[in-house]
């Protein structure tokens, strides 16, 4: 195409193969992606600190009500674990270690994954049992919002995650999957960035 | 309205057609809504009877709603635009005629044409058509059909993303069309600002048509931005540096990167009042610790950038005829990247401007009025490098320089009133007036209107094959011009005189001259929308005495122009090496331009999918039930969307190959083509010697 280096990510197999000039202007393309997706997140932050006053709180329960920091530090080590667990699938893919090991290791990034959203639920699900309920105040309409989204986005990465899986059982590790396997890798750390962002802003700054 | 919701049909019954009013109460205003829905019926039946008859369905299907070709995208995109286009200016007529018998007194406040409900309507929607369906698809279809000829590219970098971006706009358009049969649409404005469209103030689904449009066509806005964007970056043929790009090119970059950053804002703003909607969310609500000021906040830090993304598209059609109309090379080209490339930076600083009167401190108004003002200056260096190409050029007085006059004359007057809003003081005591109306109309109408139908009127050969006529084109320009100056300065008096916008309904004598001179405008511009019509029709017609083979009818200096008209779908039968910024006009320079490659190989072109017509039929259906809370067809058609990407993402898909013998045939065909042609000179543009083959010893640019 253009005089344009190659996709400077990690190799997408023993060589650089075809796969890596896909990988140029598709991963390339995800990431563009991803940077409007950090708007999305960046207009919530900034809403949330916004709500983050009595005002916005407007007699309802507040974030030392609600708030269970260690449940949150759990979550936190799940995420952040199935992150560096991805490390395996790209090694996997790169020095092609065969379906058996990519798939391995995409599922122990999906379980970690499911360990997050578990005890994401379930922190939601006390949370409104003390009446911490989005259509409580503007402030719990912004923390469901943020948080909400970033677990929605954790629960598409693992579907995500076992469509890869299907596709490398039905139609094998070719070039496409690779790419998409390399995506998914893009994505799948920037949860674990987004995650870093809501646990200081929406967690600790307001316990602090 | 009345009536519980139910299982099946949500909210639907058979009292939610314009013609039940039509029928208990009638009047001019329900006539009115009744006759639009008519109209929208019988269009709708109008057309597939035509598809029947003329035996389209097939051809239709297969050439154009499965292709993911950019070129006809594109050529889809301005068609959906142009029939949003004719509702849109209609409205704006129906609107100023209604306030030109507006007059009321103070004992019988309500007069007029329509009702004051039904004129908010009128103006919420008409404000949403001009920006979403029609200022959007307009520029983006324009892009998607030029972009990737300029920068000698095959197609975009993902075909079938484009197509379902296509399918994202036309479904949202799609629900602003059927509101008028079907319900209504919300009052609130096209900015539709809490706390009035809450579920408190606003029941009923007129908000929620607004909402789901949005969100769907906004998400389509994303996709193509990200696409523009990595096209550009990647796709470029060798030899294309970034310093090489044609114009337009440049500030179909800026855009892509103004959609990709401006979009979300207005996904997130439009998310929120949903929620707030349809989940009790407190985001914007009076109680409960909602905020309206943060709704303001982030749909104008979507909002003006989008006006930058509207204007600038029609900067790049202006920076390519001002030098090809003139045979002159653009003036200033590096300051002309540089001013854009700011105008896109700046233009993310300054949405304050929108709310000046909303309370925050003086410094806070100041600095974001200053920030304003600066955008002037790229702004006004570019109109000076028009200029500058355009003097002591051989210009030629085409439909596009018409509107290039008009634009010069004009969009410096609305700059200017743009100036004078930039100054909160002044602001304070203008704001919500007709004046403001005036000032967007000004900058809107000559700037991306004009530049929209300057740009189309310029490549419409390329897609077809033969020119538009140019004593309608000049016609319909000069009804545009004269359209603008009656029904819009007329505003900025009133606006000084005190009339609030959106006013249904005014007690002051003293505005009726001025209501009489806009209702005159108001007319003029739909002589104009039909001397547009006609253009396109009279070109149709003439068709092979306006035709075009060689493809080059304007002796034009970019890579679009080397190629056949109606430009075959592989563009180019080998990808280009360019080697110089107006490489079409240097080849031109060094003589014999239409020289074939020496080998002609294969071509890889993306296969024809349902994929985007199927997304787009999810995502209508998606919003259609939203909007009328039928909860079970929401339901299918949210699980279907992801639905259909996985199916696709499972299934291996070939690419259509097109062998070169096929290729290199159809080239050499045209090759000889060109040289059996004579060549035309400056003066034959316009008539039927022009065969598309330009005297290139007279080339200049
Ligand atoms: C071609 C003839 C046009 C006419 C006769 C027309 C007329 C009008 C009128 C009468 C209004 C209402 C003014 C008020 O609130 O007092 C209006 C509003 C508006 N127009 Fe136009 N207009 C035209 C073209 C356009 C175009 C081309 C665009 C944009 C691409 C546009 C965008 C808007 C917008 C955004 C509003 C504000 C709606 C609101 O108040 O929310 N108009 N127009
Ligand atoms: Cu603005």
């Amino acid at each position: 195409m253009s005089e344009n280096t190659l996709y400077p990510g990690l190799n997408l197999g023993e060589t650089h193969g075809e796969a890596h000039e896909q990988a140029e202007s598709i991963v390339f393309g995800f990431w563009v992606f991803l940077m409007s997706d950090l708007i999305i997140f960046g207009i919530l932050f900034a809403s949330y600190a916004s709500y983050l006053d009595p005002i916005g709180m407007a007699g309802g329960p507040g974030p030392k009500d609600l708030f269970d920091i260690k449940s949150v530090a759990l979550q936190t080590g799940f995420l952040l674990f199935g992150g560096i667990a991805y490390a395996g699938v790209s090694l996997a893919l790169k020095y092609e270690q065969g379906r058996a090991k990519l798939i391995a290791w995409l599922l122990v990034c999906a379980v970690l994954g499911a360990g997050f959203v578990v005890f994401e639920v379930k922190d939601f699900v006390t949370q409104a049992g003390k009446g911490g309920i989005p259509q409580a105040s503007g402030w719990l309409s912004s923390y469901w919002t943020l948080v909400g989204l970033h677990g929605f986005h954790v629960c598409c990465g693992i579907l995500w995650i076992l469509t890869m899986i299907v596709q490398i059982a039905t139609r094998g590790v070719d070039d496409t999957v690779k790419v998409r396997l390399s995506m998914l890798g893009v994505f799948w750390h920037f949860l674990d960035l987004i995650w870093v962002g809501i646990f200081s802003l929406v967690f600790l700054v307001p316990l602090a | 309205m009345s009536g519980g919701t139910s299982p099946i049909f949500g909210n639907l019954n058979w009292n939610v057609t314009p013609y039940t009013d039509a029928f208990q109460h009638p009047d001019s205003s329900t006539i009115i809504g009744a006759g639009a829905a008519s109209v929208l019926v019988l269009g709708a039946i109008a057309g597939l009877a035509l598809l029947t008859y003329m035996r389209w369905w097939g051809p239709l299907y297969r050439n154009w709603l499965t292709s993911p070709d950019a070129k006809k995208i594109g050529i889809m995109y301005i068609a959906l635009a142009l029939v949003m286009l004719t509702r849109g200016i209609i409205e704006g007529f129906v609107m100023r005629a209604h306030q030109a018998t507006a007059l009321g007194t103070l004992s019988a406040q309500e007069s007029g044409l329509v009702a004051p409900d039904h004129f908010a309507e009128l103006f919420s929607t008409h404000g949403t058509i001009m920006i979403f369906f029609v200022a959007m698809p307009l520029l983006i279809g324009l892009i998607n059909f030029v972009m990737t000829q300029q920068l000698g590219a095959r197609d975009m970098a993902f075909p079938v993303l484009n197509q379902v971006s296509l399918g994202l706009t036309a479904a949202g358009a799609a629900l602003v069309m059927i509101s008028l049969l079907v319900g209504q649409f919300g009052t609130g404005g096209w900015t539709m600002y809490p706390p009035y469209t809450g579920k408190i103030f606003s029941p009923g689904e007129g908000v929620d048509y607004w909402l789901w449009a949005i969100l769907i066509s906004g998400m389509g806005s994303t996709l193509t931005g990200m696409n523009f964007a990595v096209t550009i970056f990647k796709h470029r043929a060798p030899g294309m540096h970034l310093m090489r790009m044609p114009l337009f090119c440049w500030t179909s970059l800026c855009v892509a990167i103004m959609l990709i950053y401006a979009m979300p804002a207005l996904t997130v703003s439009s998310a929120m009042l949903a929620l707030d909607r349809y989940a009790d969310f407190h985001f914007f609500t009076n109680a409960s610790g909602g905020n309206m000021m943060n709704y303001a906040n982030i749909f104008w830090m979507f909002g003006h950038p989008e006006v930058y993304i509207l204007i600038l598209p029609a900067f790049g059609v202006f920076s390519e005829i001002s030098s090809t109309f003139s045979g002159k090379r653009l003036y200033g080209y590096t300051s002309l990247v540089i001013a854009s490339m700011s105008i896109a930076v700046i233009s993310f600083t300054v949405w304050l401007h929108h709310f000046f009167t909303m309370g925050q401190s003086a410094g806070v108004n100041i600095a974001f009025g200053i920030a304003t003002m600066i955008i002037g200056i790229p702004t006004g260096v570019k109109i000076y490098d028009w200029m500058a190409t355009m003097w002591r050029g051989r210009v030629r007085i085409t439909a596009p320089i018409v509107y290039l006059t008009g634009f010069f004359l004009l969009f410096v007057i609305g700059g200017l009133s743009g100036i004078i809003l930039a100054n909160p003081s002044i602001d304070y005591q203008v704001h919500n007036s007709t004046f403001l109306v005036a000032h967007f109309h000004n900058v809107i109408i000559p700037g991306v209107l004009y530049g929209m139908l300057a740009g189309i009127h310029y490549w419409f050969p390329k897609a077809f094959g033969f020119r538009l006529s140019e004593t309608w084109g000049r016609r319909t320009a000069l009804l545009f011009v004269g359209g603008f100056v009656f029904t819009f300065m007329p505003l900025y008096v009133l606006g000084l005189m005190g009339m609030p916008r959106r006013s249904p309904t005014f007690q002051n004598p003293d505005f009726m001259p001025w209501m009489y001179l806009a209702a005159f405008g108001g007319v003029l511009m739909m002589c104009a929308l039909a001397s547009l019509v006609w253009t396109f029709w009279a070109s149709y017609r003439n068709r092979v005495a306006l035709a075009v083979p060689g493809g080059d009818p304007w002796n034009g200096s970019t890579l679009e122009w080397s190629t056949p008209a109606p430009v075959p779908e592989w563009t180019f039968p080998c990808i280009p090496q360019v080697s110089a910024r107006h490489d079409w006009g240097e080849r031109k320079r060094a003589g014999d331009p239409w020289k074939g490659p020496a080998a002609y190989t294969d071509i890889e072109m993306p296969a024809n999918t349902v994929h985007g017509l199927l997304i787009a039929i999810a995502a209508f259906a998606l919003g259609f039930a939203m909007v009328w809370h039928i909860w079970w067809l929401a339901i299918i058609s949210i699980l279907a969307i992801p639905g259909i990407v996985v199916i696709r993402g499972l299934r291996v898909i070939e690419p259509r190959i097109i062998p070169a013998a096929e290729v290199a045939e159809a080239d050499r065909r045209f090759r000889r083509l060109v040289e059996n042609l004579p060549p035309a000179t400056r003066a034959d543009e316009e008539t039927e010697r022009n065969r598309g083959v330009p005297d290139i010893t007279e080339f200049a640019g």
